[in-house]
């Protein structure tokens, strides 16, 4: 099962649950119980209310209280997740944006980005905030050495869309081999990143993870929309975007613009991968097949190109999960990629997507 | 010496010989025109000229500056600046924006003068200066592609059949202002397939057919020519 993708695990210590191939056929052990592990319990009435009664510790069903508590704290959960899809998904959408390529390998770069974290807190011993920006600038000089070695001349010389997807994947195949060969394939624990205290409002707890990933990514989003809209690079970004020619008639060399584009994907990126090593933290180097793929779904979800869709994409996707995840664990992967298939059946440019043909 | 010298210019698609071997030149303070028929290789030689394209051999000049061996953004800071075949202003930004990347190389200038400026000339820009680019008629759009080239003020402007898609009308105001921007100094070449409105106001000329020059001179002589008459201004 090594390529089994990484399922996302709380902080309270679930085990990896195999879900598609172990339909409630595996009765999970005791004492590790939570609510991913008794799917088969919400189908009854009893089973529902067992199921939320074990779903968070400090939480007792309450009538519609207890309701409004549990959907509360899933939404919570769901967004302080899709907060890290969201900032994968950004990298997706700029990377797009700007060379119409679909960068598969982005997803990997999360998984780079909590080795870096855990390499330079763990083997290097230096402290966290070092750790993290360790990680952001090495993720950044990644995916800028990625796009010139792999896409480059690719991109320069018209080659077919296909032919760039595929190099995408095969650099995302070389970034896992890689990092299984320096790391190990086996599924490393982070230490505690961040130890910040938790909010208690009422009966609602709110996870410190939570609120952390929440403020970062809409943080972040304000800052790369800021980014795009006034600066001089932005402008040079979007007009690269729409038209490198003519962009470079206007004097920006392009092929800067392009790499910038691709230093703040993969920057934001490892920002997303300190958040994830922090809320789920044990990291292997194939965690950013699943991880990434959500995050694209994100994008195109939101509208690929667009800044505020890619967050609003993540949101909706950690919020579908979690949701889903209570009451129907099995399918909630299902549900996901369902969202996207309708979604795309109903406005196939995406939720803030523009609706523009492709040029060819 | 010419401003712009292009010489024994071979320009190639795959095996597609688009230029073949052209030689011309533009002096300072000049407006000449490229003129032709569709296909005859106008917007190869000005992608070859702006970098956009590279000849497969030749050489083009510009002020001294080799330009086949200089980057397409580069050459911009040269002084020499392009509007692009079919406008090609940024459609999803503001005309306050595209005129901005105009002056993208000028990043450190105050430029408020030269808005000013550009306004005063195209005083249908600034009623519509928040408007997208996208939005604007296409004559408008035209007159973006101008004012975004002179944002960087350049030397010398190469126009690519500015003319087309517009009214007669608009053609006459377009025309205007080639004439003023070349009277305030900057060089112009022009490529145009209406050879009857760019022979008017440019001072030499250059025919072009199948990416060979075919006649070249004085711009009024080449209106009274009786095969250009023929072919290019209808009898
Ligand atoms: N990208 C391309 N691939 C292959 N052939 C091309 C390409 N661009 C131009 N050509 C060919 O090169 C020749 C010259 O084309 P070019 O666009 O320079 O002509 P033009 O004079 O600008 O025409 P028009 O007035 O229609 O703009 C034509 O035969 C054209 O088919
Ligand atoms: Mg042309």
């Amino acid at each position: 099962m090594k390529s089994n993708p990484l399922e996302f695990r709380r902080k309270e210590g679930l085990k990896p649950s195999f879900r598609i191939f172990s339909y409630s056929g595996k009765r999970p052990k005791k004492g590790k119980s939570g609510k991913n592990n008794f799917p088969f319990l919400a189908r009854s009435p009893q089973g529902f209310a067992a199921g939320l009664g074990t779903s968070n510790h400090f939480f007792r069903l309450e009538g519609v209280c207890g309701f409004m508590n549990l959907f509360l704290t899933q939404t919570i959960n769901g967004l302080g997740l899709g907060s890290i899809y969201a900032l994968v998904a950004l990298g997706y959408s700029m990377v797009y944006g700007i060379v119409k390529l679909i960068n598969f390998a982005h997803g990997d770069i999360i998984m780079v980005g909590s080795y870096m974290v855990m390499f330079i807190m763990t083997v290097m011993g230096m402290p966290l905030i070092l750790a993290v920006i360790g990680s952001i600038l090495f993720c950044a000089l990644a995916g800028v050495l990625i796009q010139r070695v792999a896409y480059h001349r690719l991109l320069t010389h018209d080659a077919p869309r296909i032919s760039l997807l595929i190099t995408a994947l095969g650099v995302s195949i070389f970034l896992q081999n890689l990092f299984q060969l320096l790391f190990g394939s086996e599924v490393r624990s982070m230490p505690t990143l961040f130890d910040l205290p938790a909010i208690q409002l009422g009966e609602l707890h709110i996870t410190s993870a939570n609120i952390l990933n929440i403020v970062v990514s809409v943080v972040m989003m304000i800052g790369l929309q800021t980014l795009v809209a006034r600066t001089r690079i932005g402008k040079a970004m979007r007009a690269t975007s729409e038209d490198a020619g003519a962009a470079k008639l206007m004097g920006i060399n392009t092929n800067h613009t392009v790499a910038f584009t691709f230093a703040v994907g993969s920057g934001l990126a490892a920002v997303g991968a300190a958040l994830y090593c922090n809320t789920y933290p044990q990291i292997k180097p194939t965690m950013g097949n699943l991880l990434g793929l959500k995050a694209f779904v994100a994008a195109v979800l939101g509208g690929i190109g667009s800044i505020p869709g890619a967050m609003l994409g993540g949101y909706i996707l950690g919020v579908a999960e979690s949701w889903t995840k209570n009451f129907y664990s099995n399918l909630t992967d299902a549900i996901v990629f369902g969202i996207l298939i309708v979604m795309l059946l109903v406005k196939p440019s995406g939720l803030l997507g523009k609706n523009v043909k492709e040029k060819v | 010496m010419a401003l712009l010298t292009v010489k024994d210019l071979n320009v190639f698609y795959g095996n597609i010989h688009a230029i073949k071997g052209i030689s011309f030149e533009v002096n300072e303070g000049e407006i000449v025109t490229l003129i032709g028929a569709n296909g005859a290789g106008k917007t190869s030689t000005l992608h070859a000229i702006s970098g956009l394209l590279r000849p497969k051999s030749g050489s083009i000049t510009f002020d001294g500056n080799n330009l086949v061996t200089t980057e397409a953004h580069k050459i911009l800071r040269l002084g020499l600046a392009q509007v692009p075949e079919g406008r090609r202003i940024f459609a999803s930004l503001t005309v306050m924006e595209n005129l901005e990347l105009g002056a993208y190389i000028r990043a450190k200038e105050n430029l408020d003068a030269d808005f000013e400026q550009i306004f005063a000339r195209l005083p249908r820009l600034k009623e519509r200066r928040k408007q997208l680019a996208g939005t604007l008629s296409g004559g408008e759009q035209q007159m973006l592609a101008i004012g975004r080239a002179l944002m960087s003020k350049p030397k010398m402007l190469l126009l690519d059949e500015p003319s087309m898609g517009l009214s007669p009308l608009l053609v006459g105001e377009i025309f205007d202002i080639i004439k003023s921007v070349n009277q305030g100094g900057v060089t112009v070449l022009l490529n145009e397939q209406n050879a009857k409105k760019a022979l008017e106001i440019a001072n030499r000329a250059y025919v072009l057919e199948t990416g060979s020059i075919a006649m070249s001179g004085e711009a009024s002589a080449l209106a009274q020519d009786e095969k250009v008459r023929q072919a290019y201004l209808g009898g």
